[in-house]
């Protein structure tokens, strides 16, 4: 038996960073650079930087979250992820952690993501200069879906941007962290950029999420969707949110370190909550449609190319009342008024192969030139079916079209549809 | 019973042998998702790919441990894939082989030194 696995393929590139990448590679020169330039520099050293996770990523660079113990003595099986070593399933595996997740809790160690405060005179109008989001108006205890984008309008990562009164909350991917973090320090120079390193990150997702972190936090449960809060708990000051990144309805909870154990131990113990490795949370996110970053999006991809045009509000468009001003804008706002090449669009295989990452798309059997290709694909444990997401070229990204994918030499028909392929279960 | 360093076993019953992936070899695939068999009545060479499996975790291909003909596949998995997960050296068989050379078989090793190659 040969097999690849998948994890190096699908998931390790996708966010990756090391220190020792970024040092062989000149990485931390890179982003000296980046501080004066921005753009399209950033663009490359975060390209450089998961291509040397790709090559060059050892078990002793690896970081751990201080969770690490806990997963350990979870028995997880423990794999390198953005230059971390994070886990990817526990006992329980893939499947039944994802159906546990949409059926009653799971539990998810986030930390490896970047958690930023920005402070200053108007943070949110700052913050604009380099996100196409409307965030001026985003009222205080309320996040928001977000991207930095570069010079040619590619997507450099997403994140998500709160609003706690007198300062912006930031939760930026792991992969991008230290890039992201130049770039902010670069560009918004009348704002403070404080890094949060002692606090852990926790996903609680599912049905049962509310019931369950409802005991230790009793008012948690009257958040709606994309509300966040601040609050005194047993377990220290919590910044918590409701959102996630599964589709279902849940928190994330950003918990100082020197609780984070006894948090996680607390939820765990519960009936309800089952932890849940970074192999449920990828598929978890592709059955409800969510781009994983350097797979789905990256600085190669526009914001219109991989259909997120609903993030960027009237108010930043051609027209509205704070139009462009961020990287990228000449490209982007022209895409919006006019459409892009290409697509960002959902895929459903006949029969049981998954389409992976990777695999080229055709018009016909026998078309010669692909059209497009897949970005991300898996099985789908509660849609009980294959799934991909990948782009094609706009004329064939109308839900319904029918295509074929390359899988090992074979020409397999593919559906465009719709996304997410399973309902959002939040509370709006 | 007989084991291939590729994590196959193989099962003889008057001249054919039954061929599935070791409970060893399923349990690091983890989740069972996908599987594609041979037709019945390929004729087949040793170390063909012969099968696909998909796994949450990883794509693999089954090598044929013998030259011989297919003559019968199990259905059955390519249905319900998770049955690799439940019964690996059981019910969960991929296919049947008549071997036309039987030498390779000298290579191959019992349960005990299967044990000790899987450490």
């Amino acid at each position: 038996m040969r097999h690849n696995e998948l994890w190096r393929v699908a998931l390790v590139p996708a966010e990756g960073i090391t220190i020792s990448g970024d040092k062989d590679r000149g990485g931390i020169e890179g982003r000296d650079s980046v501080r004066t330039v921005s753009g399209a520099w950033l663009s490359i050293a975060c390209r450089q930087q998961m291509e040397g996770m790709a090559m060059s990523a050892s078990q002793d660079d690896l970081k751990r979250t201080c969770l690490y113990d806990l997963h350990q003595e979870l028995g997880a099986k423990m794999v390198p992820f953005a230059g971390y070593e994070m886990p990817v399933q526990y006992p329980l595996g893939v499947m039944k952690e994802h159906l546990h997740t949409r059926s009653h809790a799971g539990l998810f160690d986030v930390s490896h993501m970047g958690q930023v405060i920005v402070r200053g005179e108007n943070p949110a109008l700052s913050l604009e200069l380099i996100v196409p989001q409307s965030i001026v108006p985003l009222a205080e205890g309320r996040q928001r879906y977000a991207m930095f984008t570069s010079e040619d309008g590619g997507i450099l990562d997403d994140l998500m941007i709160a609003n706690r009164g007198d300062h912006l909350f930031l939760v930026v991917n792991a992969g991008c962290k230290d890039a992201d973090i130049a770039h902010m320090r670069a560009n918004l120079t009348d704002c403070e950029i404080e890094v949060i390193e002692d606090r852990a990150l926790l996903a609680l997702q599912g049905p049962a999420a509310e019931t369950a972190l409802g005991r230790l936090v009793p008012w948690a449960v009257d958040m709606k969707f994309m509300d966040v809060a601040v609050t005194d708990s047993d377990f220290g000051e919590l910044w918590l949110s409701r959102s996630g990144y599964t589709g279902e309805d849940g928190y994330e909870i950003s918990v100082p370190v020197a609780q984070a154990d006894a948090f996680a131990r607390a939820l765990l113990a519960m009936d309800e909550v089952e932890p849940i490795g970074l192999g449920a949370r990828d598929s978890l996110r592709l059955e409800a449609g969510l781009c994983l970053y350097g797979n789905d999006i990256d600085t190669t991809t526009t914001p219109v190319e991989a259909a997120l045009e609903w993030s960027i509000q009237k108010a930043r468009r051609t027209g509205g009342e704070r139009e462009g001003g961020f990287p990228g804008d000449a490209r982007i706002l022209s895409q919006l008024e006019n459409g892009a090449d290409r697509r960002r669009v959902g895929l459903l295989p006949e029969g049981r192969a998954p389409m992976r990452a990777g695999t080229q798309l055709y018009t016909s059997a026998e078309a010669d030139t692909p059209i497009g290709q897949v970005t991300s694909g898996a099985f789908g444990p509660s849609i009980e079916r294959p799934m991909s997401m990948g782009y094609v070229t706009t004329d064939h990204a109308e839900i319904g079209t029918r295509l074929f994918g390359d899988v090992r030499g074979k020409r397999q028909p593919v559906t465009v549809a719709d996304t997410p392929f399973r309902p959002a279960t939040v509370k709006r | 019973m007989k084991y291939t360093e590729e994590h196959e076993w193989l099962r003889e019953e008057d001249g054919v042998y039954t061929v599935g992936i070791t409970a060893h070899a399923a349990e690091q695939l983890g989740d069972v998702v996908f599987v594609e068999l041979p037709e019945v009545g390929d004729t087949v060479s040793k170390d063909d790919e012969i099968v696909v499996i998909e796994s949450v975790k990883a794509a693999s291909d089954i090598l044929s441990p013998l030259d011989g003909e297919i003559t019968e596949v199990n259905e059955a998995i390519v249905d319900e894939p998770t049955k690799v997960n439940e019964d690996a050296e059981g019910e969960a068989w991929f296919f049947k082989i008549k071997a036309s050379d039987t030498s390779p078989l000298d290579d191959y090793m019992d349960e005990a030194g299967y044990k000790k190659f899987i450490g």
